[in-house]
């Protein structure tokens, strides 16, 4: 490990106390020709220090605008943050101006993209958009820059690295790419990263080397993560809580075994069940989760998964769930009949 | 019952690249490189692997959109290779693909019920524009839409929609085999398991046969009876669907099957993962001996220079591994 680094406070701290994170509320819209979209729709959750959080959901479930509202990156004018408040370190990041918000970025909270050629600049060579972070929230010299980039480029695994940082982001390779990012990522020791999709355009063999690298510099350095994903096996693997995310709204959240071993929303029920599995004998026929993924902007009233839920009841369409614990360790669903999910989960993808 | 519908002997297609306008270095891309199967009526052959393994290049050769740069292809007893422009045509209504990508694959300007009718027009399947009106909505009903879907346009679709759409202009020209490129992986995950029932559906209702080419271990192994896996170009392992999944053979394909995180955490926590060294080398310049021998955690001296053959160590059951 590179001198410098922050010591592992995970090995020592098993359990991490404060909460670095709270997300309170927060409410994200675009104003579209359909009408206002509701992407992010009076979400909570938090993040506690050097855990892995989950957003899982499929496309448009509003876990991106999630992350980019964090960083007040939202694309104005069309989106605009209209209510709540973002708590990072017992700052509300709403509150701050552009200038105290730029040293947050990049520097605090850090960002992965899903495709990292579109997230780099394709004219700068790697070093100069290495050591751009560093220089600016570093105040550090071009030499000690460069050196830390090179020293940043090996810790994440890429050999010779004096000569890579005179190269192009074309020049590298996919997985190489995203081995960069996370480099860039953790340039400038922030206490939490937000990764997009990080592995969804990479291959499977090369998914695996970049998750068990983010997994294992993440413990080493003590950062925490959020990890914005729509694939179940990876949130399996990799994070220790997870919010499950549906119309802009979390619908689920537990501890990741809970989630999995005993999921409390049909959604995440259905989710679960419809993907085959390398683990478990074939089924004759996948269970699929009926009907189309909801039109944001033309929601139906009481809970949006109503119209594709098997356990739906009258009251679903009329009123909309709450969030409400269910057995413990923080576990909570949004359904009204979450009761009766206990004993259905029996026959998920045929658990014994 | 085992009758071969596909044959597919030594193809390879290489791309010759660099020189030209731009410059760059001259080379030849070995996206396929002498891969050998067959398929029999009625079944699902998949072919999984990673980007740049050849599996799309590979069904591509297959539906004449590439000419191979050597070997042969027999569909129905006929060789495409050497077939000239009308007789081609004739069994291009045999051979079908269904995309990847719902959203480029279908014109945005034409409504769905146009999509779906206008090969019924254009090979004669199905005369008069009433008749073909009767047979596109039969095609919607089949594959899960509704009739009122046929005056849509394709944005106004869900991306489970429109590759259902997708599904109903291949059917309409009744084909025999249907080459099926990633037709889940763009959409999301509620919807794959759709699609999937109804691709397993409409293959007992008429006795379809696929080529489904994939890169989702998990999805393959749902939907095919044999798989082969690429790498490089080459077949490196290929099985009936449970000997491939319950007892590989090539250390590729452990490697994959050990990559595939699986949705769950206890699982997860206890399994035992084979991360794969380094990344896939450049088909421009592919090692010599084993194209797998640089990641190879078993790799020896001979891997380097000896080019394993694609045999059968098994009955049924083949590797392209010197140690298999």
């Amino acid at each position: 490990m590179a001198p410098g680094w922050r010591s592992s406070a995970r090995a020592t701290l098993p359990r991490a106390v404060g909460t670095l994170l709270d997300v309170v509320d927060l409410q994200t819209h675009f104003a579209t020709r359909g009408g206002v979209v509701r992407a992010v729709d009076g979400v909570s959750w938090d993040v506690v220090e050097g855990e892995t959080v989950a957003l899982v959901g499929e496309s448009g479930c509003g876990k991106s605008v999630s992350a980019l509202s964090i960083m007040r990156l939202v694309a104005a004018p069309a989106g605009r943050i209209v209510g709540g408040r973002i708590v990072f370190k017992g700052r509300d990041l709403l509150g701050l101006d552009e200038d105290a918000m730029r040293q947050v970025r990049g520097r605090a909270i850090a960002m992965i993209f899903q495709e990292p050629m579109t997230s780099l600049n394709p004219v700068l060579t790697i070093g100069r958009q290495m050591t751009e972070g560093l220089e600016t929230h570093l105040a550090m010299t071009p030499t000690a820059a460069r050196k830390r980039a090179a020293e940043l480029l090996s810790m994440v695994g890429i050999p010779d690295p004096a000569r890579r940082l005179a190269q192009y982001p074309h020049q590298f390779s996919g997985g190489m790419r995203q081995r960069m990012m996370i480099a860039m990522a953790l340039a400038c020791e922030p206490s939490l990263v937000l990764a997009d999709e990080p592995t969804t355009a990479l291959d499977v063999t090369i998914q695996a080397q970049i998750l068990e690298l983010m997994k294992s510099l993440s413990r080493r350095l003590g950062v925490a993560m959020l990890m914005i994903t729509h694939n179940l096996g990876v949130v399996a693997r990799y994070a220790d809580r997870v919010n499950v995310m549906y119309a802009g709204k979390i619908i689920e959240r537990g501890t990741a075994r809970e989630i999995y071993a005993n999921p409390r929303h049909p959604y995440t029920l259905g989710l679960l069940r419809s993907v085959p599995r390398l683990d478990e004998p074939r089924r004759a026929r996948l269970d699929p989760i009926e009907g189309q993924p909801p039109d944001l902007s033309r929601l139906p009233g009481g809970c949006a998964f109503a119209p594709r839920c098997a356990f739906r009841v009258d009251r679903c369409t009329v009123e909309t769930p709450p969030l409400r614990p269910i057995g413990g360790a923080g576990h909570v669903s949004a359904c009204w009949e979450a009761e009766r999910l206990s004993a259905a989960r029996e026959t998920v993808g045929g658990r014994r | 019952m085992s009758e071969v519908l596909l044959e597919v002997r030594n193809l390879v297609k290489h791309f010759e690249v660099g020189g030209g306008l731009f410059g760059g270095r001259r080379g030849v891309v070995r996206a396929v490189d002498g891969v050998s199967f067959s398929i029999t009526r009625g079944e699902t052959l998949g072919l999984v692997g990673e980007s740049g393994c050849g599996k799309t290049t590979t069904g591509r050769c297959i539906l004449q959109l590439e000419a191979p740069t050597s070997g042969e292809i027999l569909f129905e007893g006929r060789e495409l290779t050497k077939l000239g422009p009308d007789e081609l045509r004739a069994v291009r209504r045999r051979l079908q693909v269904i995309f990847q990508d719902p959203y480029s694959s279908l014109n945005p300007r034409m409504t769905v019920g146009d999509i779906i009718a206008e090969p019924l027009g254009v090979y004669g399947i199905v005369r008069g524009a009433g008749a073909r009106r009767d047979r596109v909505r039969d095609l919607l009903r089949k594959v899960g839409l509704l009739p009122q879907h046929a005056a849509r346009y394709p944005h106004q679709l869900s991306g489970g929609q429109r590759q259902r759409v997708g599904i109903a202009r291949a059917l309409a020209m009744e084909p025999a085999l249907i080459v099926c490129d990633e037709p889940v992986s763009a959409l999301d995950v509620s919807i794959q398991a759709q699609i999937i029932n109804l691709l397993e559906d409409l293959q007992t209702d008429l006795g379809l046969t696929y080529l489904f080419i994939a890169h989702d271990l998990a999805v393959v192994r749902h939907i095919s009876d044999r798989v082969a896996v690429m790498y490089l170009g080459k077949i490196v392992e290929l099985a009936d669907r449970k000997t491939l999944y319950d007892d590989p053979l090539h250390p590729y394909t452990r490697a994959l099957l050990s990559a595939v995180p699986i949705p769950d955490p206890e699982l997860e926590a206890r399994r035992e993962h084979l991360v794969l060294r380094g990344e896939v080398p450049s088909p421009l310049d592919p090692p010599s001996g084993c194209v797998f021998h640089p990641r190879c955690p078993l790799a020896e001296d001979r891997c380097r220079s000896v080019v394993p053959e694609l045999r059968e160590v098994k009955p049924g059951h083949w590797a392209a591994c010197l140690l298999a």
